[in-house]
């Protein structure tokens, strides 16, 4: 086949025969002209589009929430060897939708094992998230068999919130607790692996901690931070 | 074999049309007039744009021996398209994005306007025929072969186009904001967060926060309503573009006619 390329042009505009080429020029004015103008397109577009895009993300993946406390109830309304519900909401300004039902419980020796250090303030009472770790249903706890049950894909979950069966990839997440004047209350939630390992900015379901995956799955910057 | 025309019926005298006088000029009747003035019209359009040349290049194509219905599954999926436009704008009038109102919303719409139900019935259950017509569309072209060169980039256009319909059904189910969409949207955000890292500051996005949160069903309903459909309509006109410019494909059962005997019945 034969070779079909031209040979390679000079860089000089007076050296390829083109009218009213200067001395040493190497682009030509049309050619400059034409360069300007789409180069100003292209930053007029960028103008709008960047700003545009940093709007509709900044703040959804930048701004972090601040940490609230709500008091759910006196110390002696919950008990160690079951869950009490408790409603909190985790997202104000939209009604119903913001609450979410949390199972409250007292620190039980039996099972949580030795009082852990350097928690802040969660140590004398659980507050287990509804939300299902496979993909975000909400469990509800069944006093007979002692299990959190989600209706959806039938993830099970024992008494500790470990996963006892079913598609779930780590335990159901927990909320920091505290006690002031007199009431237990519910704070930020965190995330545990399988270890029982906390992991502060909380992950979505679905997202496993143990191994690889803490890594393939980093904190965020949208989740309320604990000083 | 050209049919023999009936003859027309007999006409009382009374009744047929009179040809003029010698020396009158013809009537012209409103609908000559009518006729006249749309030609005039269409002419004046033509005569500053001249689209007529592009729709005849669109639409008067020559199509290959052994054309048939399965050809039309791609205009029926751009029919179901239209619908959903339609409907959805005329939604649109009705429904409010928010939170607290966008279920209060649905169901006023759907059941005190005035053919409330039809129209949302006709959006929702047209969503979901658009999918399958999709699929039926993409099973044709597949299974004529009609993928393969020159018409690969269409396959692509079709591919992304099928992708852009999945996201229209994911964020339009959210927007009555019942239970069934809550929780769905929960779940397929979810899902997407499964991503290795950037999964999680995806969701973040598609929530506009770690939580599902005040604008979320707005955002929800911005991606429905304006992004996509405005991308699906421009790759549609992209995917027509090749159809008129490529031609469609002859069914695979037909054999291409190699003999060099002239066939004067098909010259």
């Amino acid at each position: 086949m034969p070779d079909r390329r031209k040979p390679p042009q000079s860089k000089y505009t007076a050296d390829r025969q083109i009218p009213g080429a200067f001395e040493g020029e190497t682009v030509t004015r049309r050619r400059f002209m034409t360069l300007t103008a789409h180069g100003a397109g292209a930053v007029a577009a960028t103008a709008f589009t960047l700003p545009a895009l940093g709007f509709a993300a900044g703040s959804a993946i930048f701004d972090r929430p601040e940490v609230r406390w709500q008091a759910v109830g006196a110390p002696e309304d919950f008990p160690a060897d079951t869950y009490v519900p408790k409603v909190i909401t985790e997202v104000s300004g939209i009604g119903d939708v913001g609450k979410t039902t949390v199972y409250m419980r007292a620190r039980n020796e039996e099972v949580d094992g030795a009082y852990p250090e350097g928690i802040p303030g969660t140590a004398d009472f659980i507050a287990m998230s509804t939300r299902c770790m496979h993909l975000g249903c909400p469990v509800r706890y069944v006093e007979a068999s002692a299990r959190f049950i989600c209706p959806c894909h039938g993830g099970v979950y024992d008494f500790k919130g470990a996963v006892s069966g079913g598609p779930p990839v780590r335990p159901l997440d927990r909320f920091y607790v505290r006690l002031r004047n007199g009431q237990v209350e519910v704070g930020p939630r965190y995330s545990v692996n399988s270890e029982f390992t906390r992991f502060p900015s909380y992950r979505d379901p679905g997202q496993d901690l143990d191994g690889i995956g803490q890594y393939l799955y980093p904190g965020r910057f949208s989740t309320p931070k604990l000083d | 074999m050209k049919l023999p025309k009936l003859p027309a019926p007999p006409l009382p005298g009374v009744l047929q049309p009179r040809p003029p006088r010698p020396g009158e000029r013809e009537k012209v009747g409103p609908i000559e007039q009518a006729k006249e003035g749309g030609i005039a019209a269409v002419d004046w359009v033509d005569e500053r744009t001249s689209l007529s040349g592009g729709l005849r290049w669109a639409m008067f194509r020559k199509v290959p021996k052994g054309t048939n219905w399965f050809y039309t599954l791609g205009s029926a999926t751009m029919f179901a398209f239209l619908s959903q436009a339609t409907t959805g704008v005329f939604l649109a009038m009705y429904y409010d994005p928010s939170a607290t109102n966008a279920y209060e919303s649905t169901r006023h719409l759907t059941n005190e306007v005035f053919l409330g139900e039809f129209v949302r019935g006709m959006h929702r259950w047209g969503s979901t025929v658009m999918v399958i017509l999709i699929f039926l569309h993409m099973g044709r072209t597949f299974f004529f072969g009609a993928y393969k060169y020159p018409r690969e980039l269409n396959w692509i256009i079709g591919a992304v186009l099928l992708i852009l319909t999945m996201a229209m059904s994911f964020t339009g189910y959210l927007l009555p904001f019942d239970q069934r969409s809550y929780w769905a949207t929960i779940v397929g955000v979810n899902i997407n967060g499964t991503g290795p890292m950037v999964g999680p500051f995806l969701s973040d996005f598609l929530r506009g926060g770690a939580e599902f949160g005040a604008t979320t069903l707005s955002r929800f309903y911005a991606i429905h309503m304006l992004l996509i459909p405005g991308a699906i309509a421009a790759l549609i006109g992209a995917h027509l573009y090749l159809v008129a410019k490529l031609g469609t494909t002859a069914p695979p059962w037909l054999k291409a006619d190699t003999s060099d005997v002239v066939d004067e019945d098909r010259v």
